[in-house]
């Protein structure tokens, strides 16, 4: 009974009937996840559809969330699971379907492959003035709480926090730092004002660094390719013989929020995540060419000199478009540039498996020509033939 | 007569042909080709004042041809001489297209003050331009696919009336009526100095080539404020201020010399940059792309007769016909290369010409292996189609476009964008042959079991054919953004695209394989193709237009919409149950 329920789930898992349904449910998923991009950008949609299990849905008017469709996740394992299965069950090795053999293993290579990079893939921006040197890139959408102790002048001691504990008002604790911190209001998104401009903003419940002075007003979260969220927070920070006071925190402040506890200096930020590199990045001459007479860009090119900090690498390099600088597992890529073309905005990612693609699709691409070759030339045949017979009709 | 038909469309079709190159007429003595083909730099291109006149009527109007008010006739280059020499004059031509009804009543118009109620002349705007530059500024901070109907006609005339504008300020400053005196000695030259500072900022054309002490191309504004101060003019404003002056006075002679004079001039510095407009001029008015939709649709005219009778005669002359058109748009499509020196893929306009080109190319090569005039009727429709879709394409303006930075890689654009046109063209093969398989067998008796197998087999060959492309040539894209970007594929509408229809095609070859569909449904699955197609190649550029509510009135949407509503009304013929299709195929020999 038992063996019967697997040889029969096997089948099934095998059926050419669900490739050919989890294929169709994938072009709906892709469909609706292009659609969907107006309203939720390019990264909203990835972790909605393409980064995920289900795809959910907000019920209109309440916070409850249904899964409505299978997700990228989900149908690329079945999907997976259906070719091994069929591989097991259904193909034989033989010659005239080797082609088919090769375009599915570079298939199953290809859907890994996007699993891991969808995994394992990250992405940050260094926005870089010409003259100066930066070792870290910033992320896009993630933060982080950054609290350093600046009380000897010669260094800083960071302790990064996630955000997520921030987001999620939990206590921190940390063994360098002499205090726990707790989020006691947290907005996803804010605009801040100076309170003197607006006498009527609710009242701040900040009491250390300049908090006190701003007003801080919720806004809804956007997902607009141009614009940014700023999450903002109060976070109440707690000694061992009770409260030290409270502060404001956001990415839309710029220095960050500084007080004393024991004779000792701290700093308080909440900044964009930091991706350290191996290497200090030093941008020495941005150039931003137009067609002659025209706004039309013809090319961005960043200079840059890599100096690591071991010493053992000191060099110029120019990043330019379609030109990306390759380095310790890192792609640096020319992404834009602001400020009156005196800061470059240049892409960093970081993806472990981008070869996996190129073995994949080069197994595909052969496998995909020797099958059809192999149909076009039974096809010439059987015409060679048929014409040396006499025609009946 | 009816054997000799074949030899006869073809020679009459290549006299047609002949006919577009022979040099044009000139209108009252003026060589007014030769003028056309004097070099200019605009938008980062140099380029002939050919194509500068015909483009800019193109965007402004939609048509090349001028019709004044007292009803006459003007060329392209007659009309561009007369905004760039007699303004006042020019200002009254019937020239820039209004559609929009709450845009007219801006400047208090009707359509029944239009010429053809759309085409009005500068002189009738001039009195709303303070209000439609306030309208232009509240719509500038509006993101393009944020704004409404009226929002973007407001956008599209202001940048249409701004291209009037810099064009009309090219070799004439605003509101100086005798203009050629200015440059008749070196003192008149000093009094027009801020007058040419203010033509430098306004131009869009660079009409000053390079010379001795410069190297690159200037306005006729600033070449003349560097002549204020050394005192020379440089010959070629001496050569258009003489062709003004003629223009003006009617002197036919004097005109032709001195652009005469001007291009011999240039030759001797400037060769290869003299040929290539010379060449952009010819292939302007021989039009190739325009003059093959004839021969295109006669043969797909010619390929359905013959389904009814003179079968032989009638399939021998359309693939003719469509081996002739396709000959014309390779030349064409030779010729853009050149021109541009860059593969045949650049944007939407040239993608068109090429899904074309290589449709055509195909059911070439299948009509030799099957007759029955199958392939030549979709060659026939595809090639016309898709030259009808580019030429409303290239209303947007030049279309030999200087490349933005991050698609200026010929290897790319040679390897990705040729080999993703490739299978997007194959996919529309297949659906255009799936069409024809069903019409003929819902609607006639003409569909017998021979024909409907080798239809059969074309499709599943064509649709192979484009998986192999279309997935190939995605990876391509994938390579490409990987090595400009860091990442293989980054889930964006243009990438999504070309994966739906690559998943598609699978999808087709499975269910096949499968036994899931037999020849029917092949022909349905085939026909979707097409939406899936379209989908990719228009569709995902509209996103953000047509999705929003008060986009929905784009053409382009429409007839998007229009084209998926015919396939799927197709889909529903293929699906109806075989006795309601008038050909009775008896059991199909192949499954």
């Amino acid at each position: 009974m038992i063996t019967f329920f697997f040889k029969s789930l096997a089948s099934a898992l095998a059926s050419i009937r669900l490739t050919v349904v989890l294929l169709v449910l994938s072009i709906l998923m892709v469909f609706a996840a292009t659609l969907d991009q107006v309203h939720l950008g390019v990264w909203g949609v990835q972790d909605k559809y393409f980064h995920s299990f289900l795809v959910f849905t907000r019920i209109t008017g309440t916070e409850i969330a249904v899964p409505i469709f299978p997700g990228g996740y989900l149908l690329g394992g079945v999907l997976l699971a259906n070719l091994l299965a069929a591989h097991f069950t259904r193909f034989r090795l033989k010659w005239s379907n080797c082609g088919i053999w090769l375009t599915h293993i570079g298939l199953i290579l290809l859907l890994l492959g996007e699993g891991l990079s969808g995994l394992m893939q990250h992405d940050s921006q260094l926005r870089i003035d010409v003259g100066q040197t930066k070792h870290y890139a910033e992320s896009f959408r993630e933060t982080e709480l950054a609290v350093s102790e600046t009380t000897d002048a010669k260094f800083d001691d960071v302790v990064a926090i996630p955000a997520v504990l921030v987001e999620e008002k939990a206590e921190i604790q940390h063994p360098k730092l002499p205090f726990t911190l707790r989020t006691t209001v947290y907005y996803p998104n804010a605009t801040l004002r100076m309170k003197s401009a607006m006498p009527n903003a609710p009242v701040s419940t900040a009491t250390l660094g300049d908090g006190a002075e701003v007003a801080v007003l919720p806004t809804p979260v956007t997902f607009k390719p141009k614009e940014s969220n700023w999450p903002t927070a109060f976070i109440e920070i707690r000694g061992t013989d009770g409260p030290i006071g409270t502060v404001l925190v956001s990415t839309l402040l710029v220095a960050p929020q500084v007080f004393t506890y024991q004779g000792r200096t701290w700093q308080v930020e909440l900044r964009a995540k930091r991706d350290y590199f191996p290497v200090g990045i030093t941008l020495l001459k941005f150039t931003h060419d137009v067609y002659p007479g025209t706004q039309i860009p013809k090319d961005f090119a960043s200079t840059v000199r890599l100096h690591s900090d071991d010493g053992h690498e000191d060099r110029q390099v120019r990043i330019f478009m379609n030109s990306p600088l390759r380095y310790a597992g890192l792609a640096i890529y020319q992404a834009g540039y602001d400020n009156n073309d005196r800061t470059s905005v240049l892409q960093v990612v970081r993806n472990p498996a981008w070869t996996m693609p190129y073995v994949a699709c080069g197994l595909i691409t052969l496998g995909l020509a020797v099958q059809f070759l192999i149909h076009l030339l039974g096809f010439v045949r059987r015409r060679s033939r048929s014409a040396l017979q006499p025609a009946t009709a | 007569m009816k054997k000799n038909l074949p030899a006869v469309a073809l020679i009459l079709a290549l006299l047609a042909l002949a006919a577009t190159l022979l040099p044009p007429a000139k209108p009252r003595g003026f060589d007014l080709a030769a003028f056309g083909r004097l070099p200019v730099l605009a938008d980062g291109r140099l380029k002939p004042m050919d194509t500068v006149a015909r483009n800019s009527l193109l965007l402004l109007q939609g048509r090349q041809r001028v019709t004044t008010t007292d009803q006459r006739s003007l060329t392209p280059h007659e009309w561009l001489l007369d905004l760039f020499f007699q303004p006042a004059v020019a200002d009254t031509y019937p020239v820039i297209r209004i559609d929009n009804a709450d845009v007219l009543s801006l400047f208090n118009l009707s359509t029944s003050d239009g010429a053809g109620g759309v085409r009005f002349a500068f002189t009738q705007l001039r009195s709303g331009l303070a209000e439609l530059d306030r309208q232009a500024q509240l719509t500038a901070d509006v993101e393009s696919a944020e704004r409404s109907v009226f929002q973007r006609a407001v956008a599209e005339l202001h940048d249409h009336l701004m291209l009037y504008d810099r064009l009309k300020f090219t070799l004439q400053a605003p509101d100086t009526a005798d203009f050629p005196s200015l440059l008749k000695d070196a003192a008149s030259v000093k009094t027009g100095k801020t007058v040419f500072e203010s033509m430098d900022t306004l131009s869009r054309l660079r009409v000053v080539p390079p010379g001795a002490a410069v190297a690159e191309w200037r306005s006729a504004g600033r070449s003349l404020t560097a002549s204020v101060a050394s005192g020379d003019v440089e010959p070629a404003m001496l050569a258009y201020t003489a062709m003004g002056r003629a223009w003006l006075a009617g002197h036919a002679d004097e005109f032709n010399a001195a652009v005469r004079d001007y291009t011999l001039g240039l030759a001797s510095a400037l060769g290869p940059v003299v040929r290539k407009c010379s060449l952009e001029e010819l292939f302007n008015r021989a039009a190739p792309f325009y003059t093959s939709q004839l021969p295109y649709i006669v043969a797909f005219l010619c390929a359905v007769v013959s389904w009814l009778r003179w079968s032989d005669v009638l399939s021998r002359t359309a693939f003719r016909l469509m081996a002739l058109a396709f000959i014309l748009t390779t030349i064409g499509i030779a010729a853009r290369m050149w021109l541009e020196g860059r593969p045949p893929v650049t944007n939407l306009y040239s993608s068109a010409l090429f899904i074309g080109w290589a449709a055509v190319g195909l059911c070439l090569i299948l009509e030799r292996l099957d007759g029955h005039a199958v392939a030549g009727a979709a060659g026939g429709l595809v090639g016309f189609g898709t030259l009808v879709i580019a030429h409303h394409l290239a209303l947007s303006g030049d279309t030999l476009e200087m490349m933005r930075a991050v698609l200026d890689s010929n290897f790319w654009l040679a390897t990705h964008v040729v080999t993703v046109t490739i299978g997007y063209s194959a996919t529309f093969l297949s659906g255009f042959l799936a069409t024809i398989y069903i019409l003929r067998g819902a609607l006639t008796r003409s569909l017998d079991r021979g024909m409907a197998d080798g239809l059969a087999r074309m499709v599943y060959g064509i649709v192979c054919f484009a998986t192999f492309f279309s997935f190939v040539g995605t990876v391509l894209g994938g390579i490409w953004a990987d090595q400009s970007w860091g990442r293989f594929w980054g889930w964006d509408p243009k990438e999504n695209g070309a994966l739906i229809i690559v998943i598609w095609n699978a999808v087709i070859l499975h269910a096949r394989w499968g036994g899931l569909i037999r020849q029917r449904g092949l022909m349905a699955l085939a026909v979707f193709g097409n939406v899936v197609t379209a989908w990719s190649w228009f569709g995902t550029n509209m996103l953000g237009v047509g999705l929003h509510s008060y986009g929905f009135t784009d053409s382009a949407f429409y007839g998007l919409l229009t084209f998926v509503v015919s396939q799927v009304a197709l889909i529903v013929l293929a699906l109806l149950p075989p006795e309601r299709w008038r050909s009775r195929l008896k059991a199909p020999s192949v499954a």
